[in-house]
């Protein structure tokens, strides 16, 4: 084990945790965001939105990740699309990882127990009020840690915008691997950085949950 | 008929598929009358109980509160908006209380008639605290479901169901999911109730309770009333071998 | 520059040797994932204090790096202690591996999920620890949690897509090949994509099928 070689880059390294977490953030957000839509559209009473919620899972998960990336960023341009290559990274990934978050919600809401939606509907509270005030509350409960799941997935996920060039962890590593000819120390040095930002959102995930369930 | 029924069901029927589970039923109720509806299970009884609010819709037939037609013919956002305005005047009491888990007895209370009715804060406060006084409940208001028994749960479903001012209550075998030891405080927040002439049709395994509280009791089998009467008739001497049969098994199965 | 589909044809036999390959690198590492998940898991839960922990670090190590940066390890690692492996046979130990840590993980639930009274009955007919667990409790296991491997297969499938990057001439590398010549990716990828929507599909079914058939047998 070279430490002087790991000592003299892991700066380089950090720097480069950096980019892995914004994309984690970044991507986490985007997926947060085409997850709700697409369960919303799943869960529609409207055959045409349930029909593209279902496209979208299906091609989306159908699919590697890898391809879709290229198809946005080098297809991109072809169709007017011009993206550099973390925000192709940010939108490709946010976007796969939405089509898994869209089956997590749409799991939880339809796991909440359909005595409370008579007892909401009985009160005389419409389909959307049900949903706001009775369902969406407890499934919020239900989807913390499979989201949670989605999350630690898409935080080792980012590693595939190194295909494309973006200088986060993996390429970094990848890089040095290629200069240095040693990869088991570099595979260490990024690995245990991607660990640390696993288990600390892993404890977040956990406390969430926690709280969601005291109360 | 001196009255003019205050719910009229009209020849109901309802099947999934070749399975017929309501076969033609009417039933008249009048104001302040309460009715047990009796029979095995799968006889359809709480079918043609949840027809009433239209949780499961009819195939043909109606059901009218007073001179409204609850499951009126409509387009799906009419209808939307008119069976939301119907089901404020119907409560329902269910077996397995749902009550809103991730709500405290209050917000469980207060939900309803905030969103609906529009009551500020204060109103609706005073509304929970005077219906859960009224079931024997008003010192756990605090409390979420999940901290209280059966017999408690079901009667903040119960003062739930009456803090929307509903014309009639609905209940369908509100105590067989309880303990036999906590049936007790349901059947009386019940009994008080009726002795406020409340609307009631009740379905119930509880032929004791029936007997006591109801001014009619019907008894149903395979989707048709077989025989209905005041509760001294049917319990004492009804006309009916199903209905006979019925009786002495459930009779013998309480007394044990 | 816009799109032109016509240029597809010219590759297809091209794409079609690349799908043969991704067909040919998921099947070898969905075995290799199988056989070594079980391996994993038995080590994990019954091996001798001396492997069972190093075998629970390598776990959790590969459970929490991305497979990318796994692959680069086994492909330049090998290279560094003289072995030189084709990229292809690198590429199959490289997934094989990362899944066989998930399949494992699976599997040991599988395992502690087997009624005790099966492994005391198989003890009491007189069989050896050894025997009750290879012949009783694995059996059963992995019989219980088909399905989630199942889902792992299909996530391997999709995954294969990244040893294109150590070079092993899959589809997305036979796509590349293919833009290299005529700069056309929105095509080349989305033919891509195609072709590996459709081999999901097939996959999708079979697992479908294998785990109705267990359905009976259980």
């Amino acid at each position: 084990m070279d430490i002087d070689l790991i000592l003299r880059v892991y700066p380089f390294f950090l720097k480069a945790a950096l980019v892995t977490i914004q994309l984690s953030v970044l991507t986490v957000a985007l997926g947060l965001l085409c997850g709700s839509l697409g369960a919303a559209a799943r869960l529609s009473r409207s055959w045409g939105l349930r029909l593209i919620g279902a496209t979208y899972v299906s091609v989306i998960r159908g699919t590697p990740a890898l391809i879709q990336l290229f198809i946005l960023y080098f297809g991109g341009p072809q169709i007017g699309i011009q993206l550099d290559a973390f925000e192709a990274g940010v939108i490709g990934l946010g976007v796969n990882i939405g089509a898994y978050m869209t089956e997590t919600i749409r799991g939880a809401i339809v796991a909440v127990d359909k005595g409370q939606t008579e007892a909401a509907r009985t009160l005389g509270l419409s389909r959307s009020e049900t949903m706001r005030k009775v369902i969406l509350p407890q499934a919020a409960r239900l989807m913390i840690r499979p989201l949670g799941v989605n999350i630690n997935a898409q935080i080792k996920g980012t590693a595939l915008v190194a295909a494309i060039s973006v200088v986060e962890l993996t390429y970094t590593a990848q890089r040095y691997i290629g200069s240095t000819y040693k990869p088991f120390e570099m595979f260490l040095l990024a690995g245990a950085i991607y660990m640390v930002i696993i288990h600390v959102t892993g404890l977040g995930v956990s406390w969430l949950d926690r709280r969601a369930r005291i109360t | 008929m001196t009255e003019k029924p205050f719910i009229d069901i009209r020849h109901a029927a309802k099947s999934y598929g070749a399975l017929e589970v309501l076969k033609d039923i009417s039933l008249q109720v009048q104001k302040g009358q309460i009715v047990a509806i009796i029979g095995p299970s799968g006889s359809g009884k709480s079918t043609l109980l949840r027809a009433i609010n239209d949780l499961d819709p009819l195939t043909s037939g109606e059901v009218w509160l007073e001179d409204m037609l609850v499951n009126k013919p409509l387009s799906p956002r009419q209808y939307e908006r008119h069976i939301n305005q119907m089901r404020q005047q119907i409560g329902m009491v269910f077996q397995h209380f749902n009550l809103f888990p991730h709500l405290t007895v209050r917000g469980n209370i207060t939900l309803a008639p905030k969103m609906l009715k529009k009551l500020s804060d204060a109103e609706a406060n005073a509304l929970a605290e005077r219906q859960l006084a009224h079931v024997g409940m008003l010192d756990r208001i605090d409390y979420y479901p999940s901290q209280l028994s059966g017999g408690q749960k079901q009667r903040v479903a119960i003062a739930r169901a009456l803090a929307m001012e509903p014309k009639v209550m609905l209940f369908d075998e509100v105590t067989s999911a309880l303990d036999p030891e906590l049936v007790e405080e349901v059947n009386l927040a019940m009994k008080k109730l009726a002795e406020e002439h409340m609307t009631m049709i009740i379905v119930t395994h509880e032929m004791g309770f029936a007997q006591d509280v109801c001014d009619r009791v019907l008894f149903m089998d395979q989707g048709v009333v077989v025989e209905e009467g005041p509760p001294e008739v049917i319990f004492r001497a009804p006309k009916h071998e199903r209905t006979r049969n019925f009786l002495r098994k459930h009779l013998q199965g309480n007394a044990q | 520059m816009g799109l032109d589909f016509t240029v597809l044809p010219a590759f297809f036999a091209l794409l079609l040797v690349g799908a043969g390959w991704t067909i040919a690198i998921t099947v070898a590492a969905a075995i290799l994932s199988f056989f070594g998940g079980i391996f994993l898991a038995v080590i994990a839960l019954y091996g001798p204090a001396v492997l069972r922990y190093p075998f629970r670090l390598f776990a959790w190590l590969f459970m929490g790096t991305p497979l990318l940066l796994q692959l680069f390890l086994i492909y330049f690692g090998l290279i560094q202690i003289g072995i030189d492996l084709p990229a292809f046979v690198a590429g199959v130990i490289g997934l094989g591996l990362h899944f066989a840590v998930y399949n494992s993980d699976i599997i040991q639930a599988g395992i502690l999920a087997v009624d005790r009274g099966q492994y005391e009955g198989a003890r009491t007919l007189g069989l050896s620890r050894v025997q009750t667990i290879a012949r009783i409790v694995v059996p059963q296991a992995v019989r219980s949690v088909i399905p989630p491997i199942g889902n792992n297969m299909i996530a391997l499938l999709k995954d294969s897509a990244l040893v294109s990057v150590i070079g092993v001439t899959e589809l997305t590398l036979t796509a590349q090949l293919a833009i290299s010549r005529t700069f056309r990716p929105f095509e080349f990828y989305l033919a891509a994509a195609a072709c590996y929507y459709l081999i999901n599909l097939v996959l999708e079914a079979g697992l479908r099928h294998i785990e109705r058939r267990i359905q009976m047998a259980r």
